[in-house]
């Protein structure tokens, strides 16, 4: 077997070029994603075989417009072409373009070719030329460019294959030679001075040095003193960037002037017709409202299924692996941690997948874009940002994702505030909880004939979780006192069919994110939680024992006799210990110690409250016993008040407390993450929790 | 259409109306080029997106309360704030 040479590329392009679909032709499931090092963005990593000989290691940069940042998704593709890792830095570029926008994406390619690296371009979308009445002289582009380009077509998966032996041509060769010398143009003197700085790197790698303030690690700290002087005038270098941009301009004006041809009686006016809906002052709402109707229906109605299908799934493997190993502390751990808590992650995965489908249909056929037109406005009033919207919808079914999807929102500011008032919209978490509290305080009634009181009540919940945030985010907004200059725009993309490939990508990196950032989290703590559910400081020992005597002239069955045990071990655990003493600060919003328990195994998840009720009122969580644990709870008398535990006020207080409390330590550690402090998450945990218990004090008080 | 600017702004007629079009002033359909004036005062960003002067824009579309304005930058769409808006100066076509 011959060896292979395995060549490192980066993938580069404008938003809305069809890279990621390219990236998805190339590396097929052979990707992986990791985190840029020292930052938190998503790094995105494919391996690709080109030829008999070569291999790729493709690695799919963040779409940008230019090389100079202002997201922070975009400075890692300033990052990665500076060399600021050795390791990582790219032997080949390739950079996609898109047939209809040719010139704007020359800009960044324009950019590229000046560091001075070997570089690709494939021009995408080839196959929608003929009806755009564009046409392009490949041969004479190429002279001009002095850079392979190929044609090609990644949804229809052409001309892969002479991209890839593109690739290959260009490592070998290397030919690296810079496009536009911008220095003569703007100013020779300054710019030639630059260039003696140092001979190990390009003009225009200097430049991006003064200018954006990053370095590579290659650089000594003679040369860097030496940069420092060109930086003096701010003024200058603003100047000069705009005039190096106007300049690169003229540069792809005059080279597509010979080589690109656009037949403007060709073009169709599909755009303009479904915009006129889509943006329209009423109807645009309108459409949108119904989109997030059918996004909702589908998550409740469709998700279920699958939902009970794992839940029930995991409830057998836990009572067969009970009956098949032999009794012990591991079998326990097994069976009542480790499983069950694996199941706890897992359930959520259709919701996800689900929500996460409509997410990407949408953002793939370009109508986000007319949400963020639509919403930009409205969002400001409340600090934050058209592209909020899609965390807050995101965050219906669970904050760590939405939370990871600001980063494309270029504020600071607006970027923190939708960072801090998504974990109050109502996540798949939530449901479980909401489900069973309604069921026992709401009286199963239609209201004007048809709609139920159950279900509308559920949608109040909703509508409750996003007038927070909205009111939570006009707050933050006047509070904060954070400067971020905020300059905003987005390209409204044209309509194009969404690609089945990407939609399928997306879904399984969105709940793979999920299941390996909050699952891990979730199932570490359900773990912690069963030891301190499942030991206390007494002895275990008697207790059996002093049930056999209390219980004696009982008829109690075996599995009724079993349920008493370990309700009373749960009393008597660590954990039991906990609910009663914090009983006392609970007691005013009309919970006793029996709640407490599930308040604090709740904190590290919210839906794992059932379970722990499930378990408090001795039965079993299996899916089919769901009406009895409901019937328990409806029994259950509280020692303090004499009074049933879960009448109205109670249960009002409790979902109310559910609705505002921060009981999920994935979003903590994502916010920490994402906002590099701890300061934001404890702000968000502190507040949340707080305003949590000030509500569902004040809602039983005035009920009951 | 340099009226109806002027009636709506009385105080502005001292001015010429090149001077106080922008792409904000812009009605939805029309055509303006972006004034060489307006160079220094451009963001980056938007240069770099196409938005030069000479430039032909087209207002396609305005949300509610004349924020975001949807425009044709030779042929590059984007939405834009109307601070942004505020600023490019246009020549419109008469």
């Amino acid at each position: 077997m011959a060896l292979t040479t395995n060549i490192k590329v980066a993938l580069i392009g404008n938003p809305n070029t069809g890279k990621t679909l390219l990236f998805n032709q190339l590396t097929g499931l052979n990707q992986k994603v990791g985190n840029y090092p020292g930052v938190t963005v998503d790094k995105k990593e494919g391996k690709s075989k080109l030829s008999k000989t070569h291999t790729a290691t493709i690695t799919d940069l963040p779409g940008t417009y230019s090389i100079n940042p202002t997201s922070l998704d975009e400075s890692i593709v300033l990052k990665t072409l500076l060399k600021k890792d050795i390791k990582s830095s790219p032997d080949v570029i390739l950079v996609v373009a898109d047939a209809e926008n040719l010139k704007r994406n020359l800009l960044l390619f324009s950019q590229i070719k000046d560091l001075e690296i070997p570089t690709v371009l494939a021009i995408n979308m080839v196959d929608q030329m003929k009806r755009k009445g564009i046409s392009i002289d490949l041969h004479a582009l190429q002279k001009e460019l002095n850079t392979e380009v190929i044609l090609i077509s990644a949804r229809k998966n052409e001309g892969i294959n002479d991209l890839k032996a593109a690739i290959v041509k260009c490592h070998i060769t290397a030919k690296a030679s810079p496009l536009c010398s911008v220095n003569h143009k703007i100013d020779s003197d300054y710019f030639d001075k630059l260039k003696e700085i140092s001979p190990n790197f390009s003009l225009y790698e200097l430049w991006l040095m003064v200018t954006q303030n990053d370095y590579p690690d290659s650089i000594t700290l003679e040369e860097k003193e030496k940069l420092l002087a060109f930086k003096e005038d701010n003024s200058k270098l603003k100047k000069y960037q705009h005039k190096e941009t106007i300049y690169r301009y003229q540069e792809i004006n005059r080279i597509l002037k010979e080589t690109y041809v656009v037949d403007k009686t060709k073009a169709t006016d599909l755009r303009g017709r479904l915009d006129r809906v889509f943006t329209h002052k009423i109807f645009g709402y309108v459409f949108f409202f119904l989109i997030l109707l059918i996004i909702f229906q589908a998550i409740f109605d469709w998700a279920s299924l699958p939902m009970d299908y794992i839940d029930g799934a995991f409830a057998e493997i836990s009572s067969y692996l009970k009956s098949e190993l032999s009794p012990g502390v591991l079998t326990d751990l097994i069976t009542d941690g480790i499983i069950p808590g694996i199941g706890g992650v897992l359930i959520f995965i259709p919701q996800i997948a689900i929500l996460f489908m409509f997410i990407a249909i949408l953002e793939e056929t370009g109508y986000m874009s007319r949400v963020v037109f639509l919403m930009d406005k409205i969002m400001r009033k409340f600090g934050m940002n058209g592209k909020s919207i899609i965390p807050l919808i995101s965050g219906t079914a669970c904050a760590v994702p939405a939370i990871m999807s600001t980063r494309t929102i270029a504020s600071w500011k607006e970027r923190l505030i939708t960072i801090l008032v998504v974990p109050f919209t109502t996540c798949s978490a939530r449901l479980p909880v909401y489900a069973i509290l309604i069921a026992l305080i709401i009286p199963n009634k239609k209201i004007f004939g048809f709609y139920s009181l159950q279900g509308f009540t559920l949608l109040m919940l909703y509508v409750l979780g996003f007038a927070t945030a909205i009111i939570a985010a006009y707050i933050l907004q006047k509070t904060l006192k954070i400067k971020s200059s905020s300059f905003f725009v987005v390209e409204m993309p044209n309509y194009k069919f969404p690609s089945v490939k990407n939609v399928f990508f997306e879904v399984i990196e969105k709940t793979k994110a999920f299941v390996f950032g909050a699952g891990k989290i979730i199932l570490a703590l359900s773990v912690v939680l069963w030891f301190l559910a499942s030991n206390g400081p007494e002895s275990y020992d008697n207790v059996e024992q002093n049930i056999t005597e209390n219980v004696a002239n009982q008829q109690l069955s075996v599995d009724e006799f079993d349920q008493k045990i370990s309700s009373i071990k749960l009393e008597k655990s660590y954990i039991g210990i906990m609910g009663r003493s914090i009983e006392p600060a609970i007691k005013p919003l009309g919970y006793d110690w029996k709640i407490g328990i599930a308040l604090i195994t709740s904190f590290a998840a919210r839906e794992v409250f059932v379970g722990t009720l499930a378990t408090i009122y001795s039965v079993e969580a299996d899916d089919d016993n769901t009406t009895t644990i409901k019937e328990k709870m409806r029994n259950e008398v509280n020692q303090n008040t004499g009074e049933k535990t879960f009448n109205f006020p109670v249960g009002m207080s409790l979902l109310v407390f559910y609705a505002f409390a921060m009981q999920c330590v994935a979003t903590l550690a994502i916010v920490k993450k994402e906002t590099n402090s701890w300061k934001w998450p404890l702000i968000q945990l502190f507040g949340m929790t707080g305003l949590a218990y000030i509500s569902a004090f004040i809602v039983y008080q005035i009920l009951s | 259409m340099v009226e109806f600017i002027q009636s709506k702004h009385p105080q502005k007629c001292l001015h010429n109306s090149r001077d106080l079009s922008t792409i904000a002033t812009l009605i939805k359909g029309e055509i303006g080029y972006i004034s060489e004036e307006s160079l220094d005062e451009i963001p980056l960003k938007l240069l770099e997106m196409g938005c030069l002067p000479g430039a032909e824009v087209q207002l396609i579309q305005l949300a509610p309360l004349k924020d975001l304005l949807y425009i044709n930058v030779n042929g590059t769409h984007l939405a834009i704030r109307k601070e942004t808006a505020l600023i490019i100066k246009v020549i419109k076509e008469s």
